[in-house]
């Protein structure tokens, strides 16, 4: 076929066209929040959790969060703090918020039970120490991941994080495991360990155990860089906080008050 | 040599002892202790061909533990489709996959490790089946 100008330019044009269109539906598609892959899996560009405090406070001494993730996760009871193993705790607001220098504050804030857990920093200072990469940040949802086979139990990560969010193994897990879950791996002595998001349960189509557990939904999950998602309508609507956000961590758990 | 006969006699029976193994091994018949590996009753397929498990399930191990760890790839993948196993997409875990069928680790794992002694630390962490089901 010979190709003069004219014919040229049309086809230049209608495959622009086409090329566009296709583009914009893909965009439009791809644009619902959090989306659900077709192995099943739940992904986002940047996980993040709002925590609704008053909620939380409403169910007074529940521990069902808590001991959601510690059941599932075979997180170790070890009584003695000095040796205990925590991924999601609790804490009292003037010692979680230990930089909110305001005094007199109101009371029911100030004796306020609030939930810590890894705050999954988007600048982690706890993954720049660790010398085998043991823990990483990562890069397509912004988890704070660990790879228990790789840490040799150096510790750097525990002083690095100024949440407190990382635990060591001074000993062997599994005598303070009441009831195991075969699902999980337990850890071993000399190991570092913390919350990560249920990686495990996302890639499985489920929500952090956590979240599911709250009766009062004080908890939100979902996608930061979506627009429309749980976690962004919430933050909009209400005021926030994070915790020392001034050491420029970038935490991704964020607190309404 | 002084008490020849008596250093002889001697060296034979050293001899004869230490070699003993050897000698109850070829004359006894069967040797006292072999994996005696029991093999899941109600499964005919494993993941790939026994041949190759037998050599190479501990790189396999490995390459499984660092796709699933380091890059979010739970399922196996052979030319950007899952891999049906068992009429589900086959999953690269230890426990959800092989001891399913393997479900006896002391009846599977331990009689080769042991006989080899090789302690693999899977199971400092990983949960083995519960036993003495049957």
């Amino acid at each position: 076929m010979n190709i003069n100008r004219r014919n040229f330019l049309k086809i230049v044009s209608v495959g622009g066209v086409v090329g566009v269109a296709t583009k914009m539906t893909f965009d439009a598609i791809s644009d619902t929040g959090h989306s659900k892959l077709d192995d099943g899996r739940l992904k986002a560009k940047r996980w993040a959790m709002v925590i609704d405090v008053n909620k939380c406070e409403q169910q007074g001494d529940c521990k069902l969060c808590i001991e959601a993730c510690h059941k599932t996760h075979n997180v170790p009871d070890i009584k003695n703090p000095k040796d205990e193993i925590k991924w999601i705790w609790k804490e009292k607001f003037h010692n979680a918020f230990i930089t909110q220098e305001n005094e007199h504050l109101p009371r029911n804030i100030n004796d306020n039970n609030v939930l810590l857990l890894c705050n999954h920093c988007s600048n982690p200072p706890c993954t720049n120490v660790c010398p085998t990469k043991a823990t990483w940040k990562r890069e397509e949802d912004g988890i704070v991941m660990m790879d228990w086979h790789r840490c040799i139990g150096c510790r750097y990560c525990v002083a690095a994080c100024p949440y407190g969010s990382r635990s060591f193994n001074w000993m062997d897990p599994r005598p303070f495991i009441n009831d195991i879950t075969e699902d999980f791996p337990t850890r071993t002595k000399g190991v570092v360990e913390k919350c990560t998001f249920c990686d495990e349960r996302l890639v499985r189509g489920m929500f952090p155990a956590c979240v599911e557990a709250c009766p009062a939904k004080a908890l939100a999950f979902g996608d930061l860089d979506n627009p429309d998602s749980e976690v962004r309508k919430l933050l909009q609507d209400n005021f926030s906080i994070r915790r020392k956000p001034e050491l420029g961590t970038k935490p991704e758990v964020y607190y309404l008050i | 040599m002084y008490d020849a006969p008596k250093v002889i006699l001697g060296i034979i029976v050293f001899l004869l002892l230490f070699t003993s193994p050897l000698w109850i091994n070829i004359f006894g018949g069967q040797t006292s202790v072999k994996p005696n590996i029991q093999l899941p009753k109600d499964a005919n397929e494993c993941v790939y061909p026994t041949e190759y498990m037998k050599n190479y399930h501990m790189d396999l191990l490995n390459d499984w533990r660092d796709k699933v760890v380091r890059d979010n790839q739970r399922f196996l993948l052979k030319n950007g489709n899952f891999v049906d196993f068992r009429g589900k997409k086959m999953e690269m875990s230890l426990s959800h996959t092989c001891m399913k069928c393997h479900n006896n680790k002391s009846q599977f794992c331990d009689q080769c490790h042991n006989y080899l002694s090789v302690n693999p630390y899977c199971w400092d962490c990983h949960v083995a089946p519960k036993e003495g089901m049957k």
